[in-house]
């Protein structure tokens, strides 16, 4: 079995000059190679999840911090936040916010260059990202002039040439429209494939995502409210309670009390096959 | 009546970017329409040439009849309120009080009537308790909630909404949905861009699609949301009721889960 890239044991952090703890008695871990969907609600806890995973939380916000967040086998309050910088890869909802140079390969050769890497070792990493994401042919342009989804790509090019062994993406969809929002998820799926990482999304979406996800993890009012694999979460008939929109097609087979106790049909086809046919309607 | 028309609308961007090509466009009274499209179709654009933030490069952009061409955006906004896609766009004053006080102001509210309009509308809408709390600090879905509230005090027929539904969770989109139902249920006119099919689905919208800039076609929310190959072809996602229902061959789509829990019930 894989070991735990990302481990929380039994955490619970309270922000400083607050009353109430953000979460509370946190237990889950993430496999390495494995994708980690975290989902829940507005104020559910995840945003204080994925500062507690990059060091944000101890290191810069202060606060009553209870139990241990290991990343990579190393204790995060131990750790130095530019240490678990070089570990951990972030992509956010909206790219624009974490691209700024004026071409795309400057932009991608941006912390490499801050961490002194030779010229040519730069040269090298910024070309075997861009062509890994398909974005060769974009190189001498500047970020402004692409698409939503392209800056989406620059933006986790710019992650992936520091060699990161976890990549976290914050929402990466949302102001995606579908047809390129499911390309990003294939391109999150290939990397996982191909450079082996951890990757850890979080995702209002749970249709958009469920397939390539190999765990779910629900946040509720600070809390695990469930964790497991896509299909038996879905099933589960209570996650409105979590704040979650669940897929018509779950609904359907829920109101028809279809839903076995850990499977159902994640996709119209997948219903199909598995009912309508037996119906013979 | 059309309360707003575009008549051959082009808009060239700075960058010489075509982003709307000959647009022709009536909204009439009391629909309900939708734009659906990709990234980059020109959907933003097109809301923007509602109340003149963008005027056509050519062409001309009617709003109850009149030309916007020599209109300012306050003039036009008095008419027709748009909603942006990120609250914090919208959002800057220092109470939720003095945000929705703000545009009331603009278009001459004073006094008693002033106070009276800002406190039924912070009731309407569910954000009396919240009405001192700075606006930033308020919740994805409490923003959302609020920048629809500043923009409805004043009383615009038509709404204009921006991917109202992005970044909002279940619960608050069952509240934006219910309160998007009853502005419709006023009689006000409402426009929706929205990736969100599933959402728009049940409101029943006529229907533009946009790709490149044009309208690639339009029709009732039942035509267009059962044309896989079209929706694809825009960028989008079949919701999965109507996919349902083609893949079964109905005749028409399933109008919501109820429709399609009593259809499967009497024949299973």
């Amino acid at each position: 079995m894989s070991r735990a890239t990302v481990e929380f044991r039994d955490f619970s952090f309270t922000y400083a000059g607050m009353k109430i703890p953000a979460v509370r008695g946190i237990n889950f871990s993430v496999e390495e190679g494995s994708i980690a969907l975290l989902a829940g609600a507005s104020g559910s806890g995840k945003s204080t999840i994925l500062r507690s995973i990059n060091g944000l939380i101890p290191h810069i916000y202060p606060g009553e911090y209870k139990g241990d967040v290991f990343v990579d086998g190393q204790s995060v309050i131990e750790t130095e936040t530019f240490e678990l910088a070089r570990k951990i890869g972030f992509l956010f909802q909206n790219p624009e916010n974490q691209i700024f140079m004026f071409t795309v390969e400057r932009d991608v050769a941006f912390g490499l260059e801050n961490l002194g890497y030779e010229p040519k070792e730069i040269k090298k990493k910024v070309e075997w990202a861009l062509k890994l994401l398909g974005i060769s042919d974009l190189a001498k342009r500047s970020p402004s002039e692409l698409s939503d989804g392209q800056k989406q790509r620059v933006a986790l090019a710019g992650s992936l040439v520091m060699d990161p062994k976890i990549i976290v993406l914050d929402e990466p969809t949302s102001l995606l429209d579908p047809k390129t929002a499911q390309e990003v998820v294939h391109l999150v799926e290939d990397l996982k494939r191909t450079l082996g990482l951890t990757v850890i999304l979080v995702e209002h979406r749970l249709e958009l995502v469920s397939a390539i996800a190999d765990k779910i993890i629900i946040l509720n009012k600070g809390e695990v409210f469930a964790e497991g694999k896509p299909d038996q979460i879905l099933a589960k008939d209570n996650l409105h309670e979590a704040g979650l929109s669940i897929p018509p097609i779950i609904e359907l087979q829920k109101r028809l009390g279809l839903v076995d106790s850990d499977a159902v049909a994640m996709d119209v086809d997948d219903f199909l096959q598995r009912f309508v046919q037996k119906w013979q309607l | 009546m059309a309360v707003i028309e575009f008549k051959d609308v082009s808009h060239v961007m700075p960058n010489g970017i075509m982003a709307l090509s000959n647009v022709n466009l009536k909204i009439e009274s009391g629909e309900v329409l939708a734009i659906v499209g990709s990234n980059g179709a020109g959907k933003t654009t097109l809301l923007k040439h509602m109340n003149g933030l963008l005027k056509p490069s050519s062409g001309s952009v009617f709003v109850f009849g009149s030309e916007t061409k020599g209109k300012s955006v306050a003039e036009l906004s008095r008419h027709v309120g748009l909603v942006f896609q990120n609250s914090d766009h919208q959002i800057f004053s220092e109470s939720v009080f003095e945000e929705i006080a703000f545009g009331l102001r603009n278009f001459g509210f004073a006094g008693e009537e002033l106070y009276n309009k800002i406190i039924s509308t912070l009731r309407w809408f569910d954000l009396y308790d919240l009405k001192d709390r700075p606006p930033m600090t308020l919740s994805g879905g409490e923003k959302k909630r609020l920048c629809i509230a500043t923009v409805i005090a004043w009383n615009p027929e038509v709404l204009v909404l921006d991917e109202p539904t992005v970044g909002q969770d279940y619960p608050n989109k069952v509240r934006l949905f219910a309160l998007i139902k009853s502005l419709i249920g006023e009689g006000r006119t409402v426009v929706i861009v929205s990736h969100d099919l599933e959402f728009l689905w049940p409101l029943s919208p006529r229907t533009v699609v946009m790709a490149n800039g044009r309208i690639l076609t339009e029709g009732s929310a039942e035509s267009i949301f059962m044309d896989e190959e079209l929706l694809n072809s825009a960028g989008l996602r079949q919701p999965q009721l109507a996919q349902l229902a083609m893949r079964l061959n109905l005749r028409s789509p399933f109008s919501s889960l109820d429709d399609a829990v009593t259809w499967f019930r009497g024949r299973i």
